[in-house]
């Protein structure tokens, strides 16, 4: 087990679920895994920047909005394939946190938390007066009938969504294991000993909030066509931001496999929620996950899982 | 006593995935035939044994309709009364027999008026739930949603409260239950400017103000239509937030304009806001109101009483002697009894009629195409004009009202904060439309003395 | 064709909604402001306030105000049981922050959810003899629906900033917010002095919920679009410092309220909270931060 690295992982499990999702007769399992995989994308994305650094974004439903408003601009224009919509809504989502990231990650973490709750609502109100978009009226996408080599567009959608999903792990991943990663901690344990050390604290921080918010733009950017219409209210809806906080925190912030198990876990019980319980009590669920896991196991589950594993070394073998 | 086909409901609600059965309706016609088989033993046994309870009638196999209804959410307390309507339909089509002789069984799921759970909602009714019809959610943006999925699977969708939904995949198996008609955008406020233009001397200018929210601003682009359309000039024009609480100022700014009448598009907060700022300031205009949400429900009638006295609003339904449609009275009387215990709006004026009307509709359709084929069911809907509880409906292509019935209602003689004073004839008078009305417009606005 | 009438209205209605939002804001100034607890669940106590307000006064048609303040005790304990399970869960505040923050999100859940259940999803309003007539004096109108909301809102943070600058319990609470560590040196018991606060905090909450429904309709979800306006005045007026919170509220309301009379209302929330913004590049400590 030790011989196989770990990014083998996730490409087999995606390799796996895509097999799964050729085989799947069932649309209702692809509509609801979308939104599995877009909170593993948004997870982990938050992670990148909430989890190792300790910085935490409070809108990341604004990123998520600029991906999917980005698709809308360019389907009014151009009327370009998903992958051209996805690039243009990451790098348009990646220079607002740039901008946003300068101004405020010089200051400590509560304000940059406000300044992202700001910044979602400041992108709302201009969003609901342009009109281009559609404003409060919305935007009707149309959603293609067929794509060739998929069973449907909404099985494309899907394999397009897991594509994104591995490589934000990857990406998290990649960043937690290098130099960043490791720089990004020492910011989250002592940042001004970091800066002492000669740790970039300042261009961490702004690479890591413009990946991060890159990452939720372009998990945002397929998501007119699953929804066909989009208006402001659904495209930054509380729901983003605050299961992008909940679900590393679930799962436990300082590995890269945490956003992960919290997303799955959490999005999983959401949509078997809203189609068994259906009810007001589907965020209550939330509520109570999150106080029972924050106090309970507040590193998350991979938290537990540590803990586990270094009891069973420190007890005698029997 | 209850086979396993058929569950009493007692108003509760069904979640019976359970039911599933192997066998889709949806499929060809020769299941539909064999179906219609057993209906036909079914309903010949029940001929012939009337005494005997329902329950112990033969099994037959229940009618699936699924759906998504706002239970929370912006749009939860609409939802709730129209579910309520829609489950009052059910019972009653029970006690008749069933459609097609076979019990009616609802499968919903609160979609909490969250246009990005309908994929899934609708996916899960169609591929596990596997329900043989379908009906919309209350608003634009769940019936928006839901319209490409059912559209896929070649389904009628009828929804109670949309506007527009259809205008860009002109589907011929969509039907809207509102009466806006096929121009939803002015018709929401044609009626208003008509009412307003009969005032003599006639006014020349408006001002117009409302939500920054989808139905609101369509009313507002239909309004300024209207407003050129009866030659008045525009002196204010701007939209407020969703959450604005402050109205003070608007209407100050609206005063300053001195707009001789002046046209609101608002959602219910905004809706006492307004009506309070206007009656706080004495705004004096010689006409006030619009499509202001809110003022239909029992909840913000009772709050804010004589303050809407001279509003000239919209209305869906209100007691008046030329609105005696077949069984208004009775579906309001049962309805009004068991809003009470389900929390929903306890006069049930808004969309509770015309949710019922859209069953009964349906209803007509399977029963007359005798079966379950969606092409048949629409164009059936399409071809026929049909009476309901809230008076004769027939659709237009789009799927909307063939002929727009927006009432324009103002608010007389509103004394105390009593809700039932509401279900009486003459509190509500209908200016607009004309072959409805039962009175004539108040001016100028009775809060400017 | 603004004319002075017309702005001077505004500002003075700026002002009468700036110091509502003073009241909303001070508990998130104590607690955030002062002890460091990212509460944000905070809104919904005010909610849960409000809609205490209108069962009273629906069932015994006794007057909001009134009645939140009687209740107000009772919110004091709940936030006093709040803060010592939430101490007892996540004891240090550094990396606490973020769980604290989860914490409260949890309870701002569970608790908009309950109250959706008890009450169900729609807008409720209050009765009082002060919604409705106006008093007017020279150019300004002002209607009473917003004035009594204030001149309450003025009282209690008033009353506040007299309890923290004056009175011995006070005082202390302002030495934990500045160096809990050395007050702990001097043998004091700072677990107690923040329980203290807290109760505070939440019992602010409940008085808020009963101006909130005097002034416009509540339903249980309201909260939500609270959370950014409290966070965003207690940063501006430089986290602890109430006379900070109560100007910052000011200039948040007024610019609201001019925004929405000169350029139009759908501007607002961009107009306050990028004013917002500009303030955090420039002088993140507020304006009378430290």
């Amino acid at each position: 087990m030790r011989r196989i690295p770990s990014w083998i992982w996730p490409i087999a499990v995606a390799v796996f679920v895509l097999a799964l999702s050729r085989l799947v007769k069932n649309e209702y399992y692809l509509f609801a895994g979308y939104v599995v995989l877009q909170y593993i994308v948004l997870a982990s994305a938050w992670n990148i920047l909430g989890g190792y650094s300790g910085y935490v974004n409070f809108g990341s439903a604004a990123f998520f909005a600029i991906g999917a408003y980005g698709t809308v601009v360019l389907d009014k224009l151009l009327e370009p394939p998903l992958v051209v919509a996805i690039l243009f809504g990451g790098i348009v989502a990646s220079l607002v946190g740039l901008v946003t990231g300068y101004l405020t990650l010089r200051l400590r973490g509560v304000f940059f938390a406000i300044a992202t709750l700001a910044l979602a609502i400041v992108l709302q109100t201009l969003v609901m007066n342009w009109e281009f978009v559609g404003g409060p009226l919305g935007y009707y996408t149309i959603r293609p009938e067929s794509i060739p080599g998929f069973a449907s567009y909404v099985n494309y959608l899907f394999v397009v969504m897991l594509v994104l999903a591995l490589i934000a792990v990857l990406v998290a991943r990649a960043i937690e294991l290098s130099f960043v990663g490791r720089g990004l901690a020492a910011i989250r344990d002592n940042e001004l000993a970091a800066e002492c050390c000669g740790v970039p604290t300042l261009r961490l921080k702004v690479f890591a909030t413009m990946l991060s918010g890159g990452l939720m733009g372009m998990a945002g950017a397929p998501f007119p066509y699953y929804i066909t219409y989009l208006d402001p209210n659904s495209a930054f809806s509380l729901a983003y931001g605050i299961n992008s906080i909940a679900m590393p925190l679930i799962g436990g912030m300082t590995h890269w496999i945490g956003p992960v198990i919290g997303a799955v876990l959490l999005a999983v019980i959401q949509q078997v929620a809203t189609v068994t319980i259906s009810s007001e009590l589907n965020l209550m669920i939330v509520g109570v996950l999150l106080i029972s896991f924050i106090t309970l196991a507040p590193n998350g589950i991979v938290g537990l899982f540590e803990n586990y594993r270094k009891q069973r070394h420190q007890r005698p073998s029997k | 006593m209850t086979e396993h086909g058929f569950r009493r409901n007692h108003g509760k609600r069904v979640l019976s995935p359970e039911f599933s059965s192997s066998d889709n309706p949806l499929k060809g016609p020769r299941l539909t035939r064999r179906l219609f088989g057993r209906a036909l033993m079914t309903m010949s046994a029940l001929a012939a044994a009337r005494s005997m309870p329902l329950s112990s009638a033969l099994a037959a196999e229940p009618i699936k309709i699924g759906f998504g209804m706002a239970q929370s959410g912006p749009l939860g307390g609409n939802g709730k009364a129209a579910l309520l309507a829609i489950e009052m339909w059910r019972d009653n089509i029970n006690g008749r027999g069933g459609l097609l002789g076979r019990p009616v069984q609802l499968i919903y799921y609160d979609d909490q008026t969250n246009p990005a759970l309908i994929p899934g909602i609708y996916s899960k009714l169609f591929d596990v739930d596997k329900v043989d019809l379908v009906l919309g959610g209350y608003g634009t943006a769940v019936q928006a949603a839901a319209l490409p999925i059912v559209m896929q699977r070649k389904q009628v969708l009828i929804g109670t409260g949309a506007v527009a939904v259809n205008e860009k995949y002109n589907y011929d198996k969509y039907f809207q239950m509102l009466p806006n008609g096929a121009t939803a955008r002015t018709s929401t406020s044609e009626g208003f400017f008509q009412a307003a233009m009969t005032m003599e001397p006639k006014p020349k200018t408006v001002a117009i103000v409302g939500a920054l929210t989808e139905f609101s601003h369509n009313v507002i682009l239909g309004a300024r239509e209207n407003a050129e359309k009866f030659g008045l000039k525009i002196v204010y024009d701007q939209g407020y937030p969703s959450n604005q609480m402050e109205f003070g100022s608007i209407i100050r700014s609206i005063q300053a304009a001195n707009p001789e009448v002046v046209f609101v598009a608002s959602y219910p907060p905004d809706s006492a806001g307004v009506i309070r700022a206007a009656y706080e300031q004495k705004l004096k205009t010689r006409i006030f109101g619009g499509a202001m949400i809110g003022l239909q429900y029992s909840e913000l009638k009772q709050q804010l009483g004589p303050m809407m006295n001279d509003v000239l609003c919209y209305e869906f339904y209100v007691p008046a002697p030329t609105t005696n449609f077949p069984g208004i009275k009775e579906f309001l009387q049962t309805y009004q009894a068991r809003a009470k215990t389900v929390g929903a709006d306890l006069l049930g004026f808004y969309l509770p009629p015309y949710a019922y009307a859209g069953m009964e509709i349906l209803e007509k359709a399977v029963t007359a195409t005798k079966g379950l084929d969606a092409n048949a069911i629409g164009r059936y809907i399409h071809e026929t004009t049909f009476d309901t509880v809230v008076g004769k409906v027939a659709f237009a292509p789009n799927g909307d009202w063939a002929k727009p019935r927006i009432f324009f209602v103002q608010y007389r003689g509103i004394v105390g904060n009593d809700v039932d004073q509401f279900k009486q004839v003459g509190k509500q008078i209908i200016v607009e439309p004309q072959e409805f009305a039962s009175g004539t417009l108040h001016y100028p606005f009775a809060a400017s003395q | 064709m603004v004319t002075f009438n017309l702005l001077l209205n505004a500002v003075v209605t700026g002002i009468l909604l700036g110091g509502f939002y003073a009241a909303v804001t001070i508990g998130i100034t104590i607690a955030f402001g002062m002890l460091d607890i990212v509460n944000i669940a905070h809104p919904v106590f005010i909610i849960m306030g409000s809609f205490i307000a209108y069962i009273v006064n629906r069932l015994f048609g006794v007057d909001p105000i009134l009645t939140v303040i009687v209740a107000s005790p009772l919110f004091f304990l709940l936030g006093v049981a709040i803060f010592r399970f939430y101490y007892a869960a996540f004891e240090s505040s550094g990396k606490g922050s973020l769980r604290g923050l989860a914490f409260f999100f949890g309870i701002l859940f569970v608790v908009e959810v309950t109250l959706l259940l008890a009450f169900g999803v729609d807008y409720r309003l209050v009765q009082t003899s002060y919604i409705g007539p106006n008093v007017g004096f020279g150019h300004v109108d002002l209607p009473l629906r917003m004035v009594v909301p204030f001149v309450g809102s003025m009282a209690l943070v008033s009353g506040l900033h007299i309890f923290f600058s004056r009175t011995f319990v006070g005082r202390a609470i302002m030495a934990v917010a500045q160096d809990e560590f050395a007050l702990s040196l001097m043998a004091v018991d700072t677990v107690a002095i923040k329980q203290l606060a807290f109760g505070i905090a939440i019992a602010t909450a409940a008085i808020a919920g009963g101006f909130l429904i005097v002034i416009q309709p509540v339903d249980p979800s309201l909260g939500r679009e609270y959370i950014g306006r409290v966070f965003a005045i207690c940063v501006l007026g430089g986290m602890g410092s109430i006379t900070g919170t109560v100007i910052a509220a000011f200039i948040l309301g007024v610019v609201e309220t001019i925004t929405s009379t000169l350029i139009g209302p759908s501007w607002a929330p961009a107009v306050s909270f990028a004013a917002l913004l500009l303030t955090l590049a420039v002088k993140p400590s507020g304006i009378m931060g430290r």
